[in-house]
């Protein structure tokens, strides 16, 4: 396909909140959350909006690429948390960046970067022209939680991620499926204020039903890596990593014990993030990145899952 | 395999029990284990004998479980 990753960057607000933190607003404790969601601690912004940590977040990637902002031919951005419907997110990083080039946002939740990616790769193939693309996805999830309900506000965390994607040949393969419906997972806005409006809606906050999200997470994770694999005349020897969005250890755990692979094979940091949505996965890359392990010339797999319901997986050469 | 000796084997696994400490009349939260535990148990259950399970609050021992997926085998 259509482009390589020449830079990644990622940013989180200061405030660390512990589980203990956490337990004295509802009733929980660490033991329990470290044990069965697998976070030890996450990020939640003081004063920070969605778009103000993806600007930065994008920054840090256009400085890991050594590219300047003004170089950027398209800016995608995703959000569920974003602090503005219009303008859009990728419109608001843009004018942060203070440039002018085609910008638009990308909805699919938590599996919103693998969108983007696509898309990215679509816009590349469509647009001859285009030699570099910003891809950033950035959430303030601690604004959507609700935080009398146990089962969710531990989970999730603030924080942005971002890449740089020039165009090249190391986007191999992608798999996506769509399949709508709000019962398992929703994030409802407001009604207004309309006087001529009656329904009635849910709280503006994540629902989720927890049993059900696992079995569609894990499912959707075994397919599309084994759908990934196969398409590719690969095995799992042949990837050096999988960079999964960082929802919740135990779907991970259970994915790779389906699967067959060592857990070791997945890279994960949610002990530290939560679950950042759309920014998990820019989030997760960028830390494998400068951490070291990857080398170039490594094949890896992205993927994510989430609200919509919406769930995806790419193979990357690095 | 039979279901019941399955569904043992699988919540022994999970709860780092003995086998020979669970029988039919084991009820899960007995075990400690949660909503999470159960579905992942579900779909191992769901994979192994080709069926379709929804783990419902009523299915909550050893027992109860066996029957339903002995029912949904037909």
């Amino acid at each position: 396909m259509s482009f390589r990753i020449i830079g990644t960057g990622m940013y989180v607000p200061s405030k660390v909140v512990t589980n203990d933190d956490l337990a004295q607003i509802v009733d929980t404790n660490d033991e329990w959350i470290s044990k069965r969601v697998g976070v030890k601690e996450r990020r939640f912004s003081e004063n920070e909006f969605a778009s103000e940590m993806g600007l930065k977040a994008a920054q840090n990637a256009l400085s890991d690429a050594g590219v300047k902002p003004e170089e950027i031919d398209a800016i995608f951005a995703a959000t569920v948390s974003g602090e503005t419907s219009s303008p859009s997110m990728a419109c608001m990083i843009q004018n942060g960046l203070g440039v002018s080039c085609m910008a638009m946002d990308v909805s699919a939740a938590c599996s919103a970067f693998l969108f983007l990616l696509e898309t990215a790769a679509a816009f590349f193939a469509l647009h001859k022209e285009f030699k570099k693309i910003l891809v950033v996805g950035t959430e303030r999830m601690s604004g959507i939680l609700d935080f009398a309900d146990r089962s969710t506000c531990v989970i999730f965390g603030d924080g942005a991620g971002a890449a740089v994607l020039e165009r090249g040949e190391n986007y191999l393969d992608s798999v996506i499926t769509v399949k709508g419906g709000d019962t398992v997972i929703k994030i409802p806005h407001g009604n207004g204020n309309s006087p001529y409006f009656s329904r009635e809606q849910d709280t503006p906050y994540i629902h989720m039903q927890g049993q059900e999200t696992f079995k569609y997470a894990v499912t959707a994770i075994s397919q599309d890596i084994s759908d990934l694999l196969e398409r590719n005349h690969l095995t799992i020897d042949d990837i050096a990593w999988i960079v999964p969005h960082q929802a919740n250890k135990r779907i991970i755990d259970f994915a790779a014990k389906r699967l067959g692979i060592e857990k070791e094979k997945f890279f994960c940091n949610i002990e530290k993030y939560g679950n950042t949505s759309s920014a998990s996965v820019p989030i997760a890359l960028d830390e494998l990145a400068k951490s070291g392990k990857l080398k170039r010339g490594d094949k890896i797999i992205l993927c994510a899952f989430g609200g919509g319901l919406a769930n995806a997986a790419c193979l990357i050469e690095w | 395999m039979e279901v019941q000796e399955k569904i043992i084997e699988l919540l022994a696994e999970a709860t780092d029990t003995e086998a020979s400490e669970i029988n039919a009349d084991t009820a899960f939260a007995d075990l400690g284990i949660d909503s999470l535990d159960l579905t992942e148990m579900a779909m191992q259950l769901e994979e192994e004998f080709g069926i379709e399970l929804e783990m419902k609050p009523e299915i909550n021992t050893v027992g109860k479980l066996t029957e339903v997926v002995e029912a949904l085998r037909g």
